[in-house]
């Protein structure tokens, strides 16, 4: 369990703007400050200040990245590979395609299962939103192309999904395979790029998305309020995931700007950032205890990062790997990493030894989404060849 | 107006093509006459046509090359196809890689998807109008389609395009005939890679564009960094391989389940054990849960024995106070007021009848925070509570008869062993099981009736409906 527990989270007067917020505990040369999070935005777009030039501010810069380093390095005293030698070998896995579903009429972008472990959402580019379960139950025809997110909420009984029309709209379902879902829509999220992903947390309450404008964000579902915003990618956030952890208070993104960053909920704060990847993040998954995560990217990479030693562990690449890997999901036990790539195949990797256990085939495009089943009994994943493929 | 789609490949920020350089210089590697793909010429139709290669050849030394497999490699040289560094010679338009005898050349660099130049609308119409001049109006339907577009799109430049495309024609009328069919060939490949026919899986498709340029700053959050402590990597790693070790045996990947996994054998036995209300939990289940609190509350048939275990110790109500305050924490904003309240009066208040036992400091913290009700005001309470219940009552579960008792009823379904006959049976009575909805609202209404029992007897009341008898 990392040592988020412990952060009270104290609410009370901003010391600049005197609200009643939430706040950030920051340190500005050591010494502590008690900011809310729209104060801090304002303070870091502040223009120099007296005696600062942007040289010196990159030299302040330098010197703090520098040491950082250096402490980090100090802490790093065995690889991954070296404890892993203990673990035992992999048997062979035999994965098989299970059910191919076809339903969609055009690229499936997304995908989300349900907690009952059968049923699944998927969207895709072409307005039309079937949730399957192996046949067809509902479809929702959407007024935006590009579908590219969509979650279903843990009750079962409702599901989200946006795109191109910058909305997180949540649509609730019901026994009536034909009522029209489309009528009862609301829309939760508003944001002012598209929206690249969307989860619910613990309940149906609340929807935590990303979008292209940047920015992520935590929603009420009742009322459409926005309740807590999360500021500090460069370019477009493109993939979230929520921490499985007890407390259930951090989530991890990735961007366009090759970092990936963990996020306190309650107040906004960026509290980890890791950017050694070499091209955009395209999709960051927690491993089940909480304490680490993989990220995929466009530099045909898939990297394991420690949240607790907060340095990159492993890499999973190999030469013959040159296609961008587009989505990552461990199995139950934390041992496997799937990941689908742009070259239309899924990589299997022992995540402790760091080396490739198969590759399945079978998809004539790429694979946009992979996700497991929350037994982990079997995954699923979607591909522009219009199809989804449940492996097991 | 010009309206223009700036398709780029996204090349303009980021360069998400950037895999094309890697692919080049493999390209160039496969090309070369000593140690690259062997050639040789082919006859099509009456000209000879030089430098082709056949799909086994490729295949054979992409195998070679990257010690790969050949289905690997037959990812990857579909990959190359697909891009458009090598195009068929007689099935055109389908862009794989067939590993037999089917013949094939390399593009030349001129056409390669170059990462700053893009196919142009203008270049493509040209293109076609040289076609149209050419074959006396052939072209194909989508091609067609293309063309009255770009013809309506493009009207004002039209004379010039006609006259490229003339001046085109003319030029390759005087070259020797060989090196025209092969100049034709590359052009119309370049065309069906960067304006695919459909369904056709050309390379070029790759999604939305990124949009926003990224610059960098963040002094604030270096300071915050050096200031947080990390943990030694041998200390994490190792957490790592525990974890992983313990729970090999529930990963349904690593251990086959049992009975069976439903989604191999169509028989849904698997979920039907683990259900939420089932009576007697599988052996599998009972012994995740003593793998930590967090599995045990996780799992719901195991909070329900937790929850069993604890009315027999006459602490429930630190299970009910944390449940309560997830729910206000990930529930609906405008309930929260209401919520606070109830918990207060419920759980906080002194003399409340589900008094939680927390330090005066929390308390006294908690109690202010009420004021001003967040949905975060009782997580030091909660928090609290929780690491109570984790340290101490978890433990004492784990010793319990309860939780023994537990251990020993508990199932150990027999291993399916179905037949080929029995399984074709089974996918024919696949079942989707109970709609979700119908189960969640099962268990609101069991979590309402549980709450009207809960609630503190109100003794002048029954009195008062003379349900007390004093005789």
């Amino acid at each position: 369990m990392c040592d988020q527990t412990f952060v009270a989270i104290t609410f009370g007067p901003c010391d600049s703007c005197s609200e009643n917020r939430p706040l950030m505990n920051l340190y500005i040369k050591t010494e502590p400050i008690n900011y809310c999070s729209l104060c801090m935005e304002i303070m870091a777009c502040q223009d120099l200040a007296g005696g600062e030039t942007l040289n010196s501010l990159k030299a302040e810069t330098e010197s703090l990245r520098k040491r950082l380093e250096e402490e980090r390095k100090k802490l790093h005293d065995v690889e991954l590979e070296k404890v892993a030698e203990k673990a035992e070998a992999l048997s062979a896995l035999n994965l098989k395609t299970r059910r191919t579903l076809k339903g969609h009429a055009n690229k499936v972008l997304c995908m989300d299962w349900c907690k009952d472990k059968r049923r699944m959402v998927s969207s895709s580019q072409v307005p039309a939103h079937p949730v399957f379960n192996s046949s067809q139950e509902h479809a929702v025809s959407m007024p935006t192309t590009w579908v590219m997110a969509c979650a279903y909420a843990p009750s079962g009984c409702a599901i989200a999904c946006g795109g191109l029309d910058n909305k997180c709209s949540v649509y609730p379902l019901s026994l009536d395979q034909n009522e029209n879902l489309a009528a009862k829509k609301k829309s939760v999220a508003l944001h002012t790029n598209y929206l690249s992903g969307c989860t619910f947390t613990n309940s149906d309450m609340q929807i935590l998305t990303c979008s292209g404008d940047g920015t992520s964000a935590l929603w009420d579902v009742e009322s459409g309020q926005l309740l807590q915003s999360f500021h500090g990618h460069s370019a477009d956030v493109l993939t979230l995931d929520l921490a499985p952890s007890e407390t259930g208070n951090t989530f991890v993104s990735g961007g366009s700007d090759k970092k990936a960053n963990i996020w306190d909920l309650r107040s906004g704060q960026n509290i980890q950032s890791f950017d050694t990847h070499e091209s955009d993040v395209n999709c960051v998954k927690y491993y089940p205890s909480g304490d680490a995560f993989a990220s995929a990217s466009d530099d045909a990479t898939c990297r394991l990062f420690d949240l607790r030693a907060d340095r990159e562990v492993s890499i999973y690449s190999k030469d013959s790997i040159i296609f961008g890997a587009t989505s990552v999901d461990f199995s139950l036990s934390g041992r496997l990493l799937f990941a689908g790539y742009n070259d239309y195949t899924i990589n299997v990797w022992d995540v402790l030894k760091g080396t490739r256990v198969a590759v399945l085939f079978g998809h004539e495009n790429r694979v946009s989404s992979l996700k497991f089943s929350p037994d982990g009994t079997a995954f699923c994943s979607a591909s522009w060849d219009n199809t989804l493929r449940i492996w097991a | 107006m010009t309206i223009r789609t700036l398709r780029d490949h996204g090349q303009h920020y980021r360069p998400r093509m950037a895999c094309l350089k890697k692919v080049e210089a493999f390209v160039v590697e496969m090309q070369d006459p000593k140690s690259g793909v062997k050639a040789s010429d082919q006859k099509l139709n009456i000209t000879s046509i030089p430098h082709v290669i056949t799909g086994q050849d490729i295949l054979a030394w992409i195998v070679t090359k990257m010690k790969v497999t050949t289905e690997e490699a037959q990812a990857f040289g579909t990959m190359l196809v697909a891009y458009g560094y090598i195009y068929p010679l007689q099935n055109h338009r389908k862009l794989v890689l067939v590993a037999d005898s089917t013949l094939y050349r390399f593009q030349t660099p001129y056409f390669w998807p170059v990462q700053k130049w893009p196919a142009e609308d203008i270049d493509y119409a040209i293109y076609l109008a040289k076609r149209n001049i050419r074959k006396k109006g052939m072209l194909e339907p989508y091609e067609q389609e293309h063309y009255n577009n770009l013809h309506k799109w493009m009207n004002y430049k039209w004379d010039f395009i006609v006259m490229q495309a003339t001046e085109q024609y003319k030029a390759s009328k005087e070259r020797k005939k060989p090196d025209r069919v092969v100049l034709d060939c590359q052009e119309r490949a370049y065309w069906i890679v960067h304006r695919p026919p459909r369904r056709t899986h050309s390379g070029m498709d790759y999604g939305l564009d990124r949009l926003i340029d990224p610059n960098a700053e963040e002094n604030i959050f270096l300071t915050q960094a050096l200031m947080r402590s990390a943990v030694k990597s041998s200390v994490s790693l190792t957490a790592f391989v525990k974890y992983v070790t313990t729970h090999h045996t529930h990963d349904p990947l690593l251990t086959n389940p049992v009975p069976s996994n439903p989604w191999i054998t169509d028989n849904d036995e698997f979920w039907q054990l683990n259900m939420r209300n089932v009576d007697i939990p599988t052996k599998l289940s009972v012994e995740r849960w003593a793998l930590s609190f967090w599995e045990l509350i996780s799992d719901q048939r195991g909070r329900a024995d937790f929850k069993l275990f604890l009315k027999k110790e006459h602490s429930g109500e630190n299970m009910a106070f944390y449940e309560a305050a997830e729910e206000m924490r990930w529930g609906a904003a405008t309930a929260i007021p209401e919520k606070s309240q109830f918990i207060f009066n419920t759980f906080l208040k002194p003399g409340a009848p589900r008094w939680i036992n927390i330090d005066g400091r929390t308390m006294g913290l908690t109690v202010k925070g009420l004021d001003c009700p967040h949905r975060y005001v009782l997580d030091a309470a909660q928090t609290h509570i929780f690491l109570l219940m984790k340290k101490d009552t978890f433990y004492r579960y784990l010793k319990s008869p309860v939780y023994k008792d537990m251990q020993k009823k508990a199932l150990v379904p027999a291993p399916h062993n179905f037949t080929d006959a029995q399984l074709e049976a089974n996918a024919k009575n696949r079942n989707p099981g109970i709609s979700p909805i119908v189960l969640w609202q099962q268990q609101e209404a069991e979590k309402a009736a549980a709450a009207v029992a809960a609630r503190p007897i109100d003794v002048k009341a029954m009195v008062a409906t003379n349900k007390l008898d004093r005789k």
